[in-house]
């Protein structure tokens, strides 16, 4: 294909050239003119037809795409460590199944719901079966690699959801609403912020509107997050919450898997870049830095206030800003992610430490760090948000009305996702029950649901 | 004074401290252990190997008492532990020599309440 187009390009050249040299021979002015045009018009569409593979930015993003993977398995064990010894193989287990299943949906149907060329609510089905999806240039990055770093994110975001069901929901209803979830929920929202075709203007556009959510705030957060409150709610508390509830049982698997989490969020900001170039330098940076900010803002106030920081601390922290940094590392400086990063620290804390005063049981604080720093982090796109970076001014630069439409993208993604997840929580109840057994529960996931024991205690 | 060593299941811990708490019996260690009667227990699946537990685990409990306490911590543990099945444990009572406190030198009845 390609081939032939540049054949096409010569030729038209050559023609171009030879009807400006013969009409400069004969000295006519409109043949001058005219032969001009032809030149231009076929220069015009060589640049147009030219979406090219770059090998820099197709590296670059090969191994974004695998950072963005690791967060999984990252996740996986920073939950892992947060929840009782005998339910730790059923996060595990529920982190790895959505690895395999995610992908699965994702190349059947996953990838054409979100960014199908067709506007609107849903995508189309245009990209089933990957079809359609090939080794072409999408940008400056193969097509299959575009659709493999979007799949990413695709895995990890229902990921996210079962910190709030830890250690009670059934694991065939978490599959079951995992799997609806990801087709009417994630994607549709990821569509309206990143698959729109470019000229639609409709009630989706969010994107298109102008929201600024670099990396997935809207998207893969706030979405999950708010997901994972009515999940909290409809499923009730744990037996023996909040008192009967022992600590983490393994803080240093929660350690590494932070440690995972912010090495792999590298790839997922600024591999959302999509090229290896400036702008995805700066969103490396920023989202660092959010990140220190964050986590060093939460170990002071909790010295402060409690006397004694602690690990459990410092790496919720560091979680809440990259979360807070994901909308915002395209679009703002290391300054304004010192603000997003404390300001999401701050934040997280005092959401977190409201959660048992207000008596739901959000397991492993799902909302309290990825829905209140997500929402946070897209709130402060619009202020910090930086036109020589990413092109959009914020309000710090006398763009008022960029927070509003932040706003907008908030309350859509918020009120959406929150709806359409309590129904399909509901539905998944009625069909599978979504709760396992008293005496389930008190044996442990591991034992109940996957007659497996993590950890040997003689041998 | 007696020490009274009970077996149990490990999910009826929780409510088998409190039993004790609301019975004035404070002092207890716990230990996870593993064991074997008449419970053949759950099975587990590594890579379609089954591993049919020949121990399977369970909670020790161990607590010094004083001989009018017997019952009580008895009655305790057993409402508490209790589940109906094979496998709820048992407790078994043994004489105590001495007892000493750490801290204090204290002997004897003082040194276990």
């Amino acid at each position: 294909m390609k081939q032939t187009k540049k054949l096409i390009m010569m030729l038209m050249i050559c023609i171009g050239c030879s009807a400006l040299f013969g009409s400069t021979a004969m000295a006519q002015e409109v043949g001058v003119v005219e032969a001009v045009e032809a030149v231009a018009e076929a220069v015009a569409e060589v640049t147009e037809a030219a979406d090219e593979i770059n090998a820099a930015d197709t590296a670059w993003m090969l191994i974004a795409t695998a950072l963005v993977l690791l967060m999984t398995p990252g996740l996986a064990f920073f939950y892992g460590g947060l929840v009782r010894r005998k339910n730790v193989l059923s996060v595990l287990m529920q982190c790895f199944m959505c690895m395999c299943v995610m992908t699965v949906l994702w190349v059947v149907i996953g990838y054409s719901l979100a960014f199908g060329s067709q506007p609107g609510f849903w995508g189309g089905f245009e990209y089933m079966m990957f079809n359609g999806v090939g080794l072409e240039a999408n940008g400056t990055i193969p097509h299959v690699l575009f659709a493999a770093f979007q799949g990413m994110f695709a895995i990890i975001t229902p990921a996210l959801i079962i910190g709030a069901f830890a250690e009670r929901m059934k694991f065939s209803a978490f599959l079951f609403f995992s799997i609806l979830w990801l087709l009417f929920v994630y994607c549709p929202v990821c569509h309206w912020v990143w698959g729109q075709p470019g000229d639609y203007e409709g009630f989706f556009a969010l994107g298109n509107d102008g929201a600024l959510d670099f990396a997935g705030g809207t998207v893969v957060h706030i979405n999950a997050a708010v997901a994972a409150l009515m999940a909290a709610f409809v499923l009730g508390k744990r037996a023996g919450y909040p008192s009967k509830i022992s600590p983490p049982h393994n803080l240093p698997f929660a350690v590494l898997g932070a440690g995972l989490l912010w090495f792999g969020w590298f790839g997922f900001n600024a591999g959302s870049e999509l090229a290896a170039d400036a702008v995805a330098a700066n969103a490396l940076l920023v989202t660092h830095v959010a990140a220190s900010a964050a986590g060093v803002t939460w170990a002071l106030i909790e010295w402060i206030k409690r006397g004694k920081p602690t690990v459990l601390g410092i790496i919720t922290g560091a979680v809440a800003g990259l979360v807070g940094i994901t909308p915002a590392c395209g679009f703002v400086n290391s300054s304004g992610a010192l603000a997003i990063g404390a300001g999401a620290g701050i934040l997280a804390f005092v959401f977190v430490a409201l959660k048992e005063k207000l008596g739901y049981d959000d397991s492993l604080d799902v909302w309290g760090v990825h829905g209140i720093a997500g929402i946070w982090g897209a709130l402060a796109t619009g202020i910090f948000a930086i036109e020589a970076i990413g092109g959009t001014a914020g309000v710090l630069e006398g763009n008022g009305g960029q927070l509003l439409i932040q706003c907008k993208a908030v309350l859509y993604t918020l009120i959406y996702s929150g709806i359409v997840s309590f129904v399909l929580l509901k539905a998944v109840d009625l069909v599978v029950g979504l709760r396992i057994a008293e005496q389930a529960e008190r044996v442990g996931l591991d034992l109940s649901d996957h007659a497996e024991a993590a950890y040997t205690l003689v041998d | 004074m007696k020490y009274i060593v009970a077996i149990i299941q490990p999910d009826r811990l929780d409510e088998v401290l409190d039993a004790l708490e609301k019975s004035e019996i404070h002092l207890v260690t716990v230990t996870q252990v593993m064991g074997r009667g008449r419970q053949k227990g759950i099975a587990e699946f590594y890579r379609g190997h089954k591993e049919v537990g020949s121990l399977l685990r369970k909670i020790k409990l161990e607590i010094a008492v004083s001989h009018d306490f017997v019952e009580k911590a008895i009655t305790a543990i057993t409402g508490a532990a209790k589940s109906g099945s094979i496998g709820d444990g048992k407790i078994i009572v043994l004489n105590i020599e001495d007892c000493v406190r750490i801290r204090t030198g204290e002997r004897g009845g003082e040194a276990i309440g």
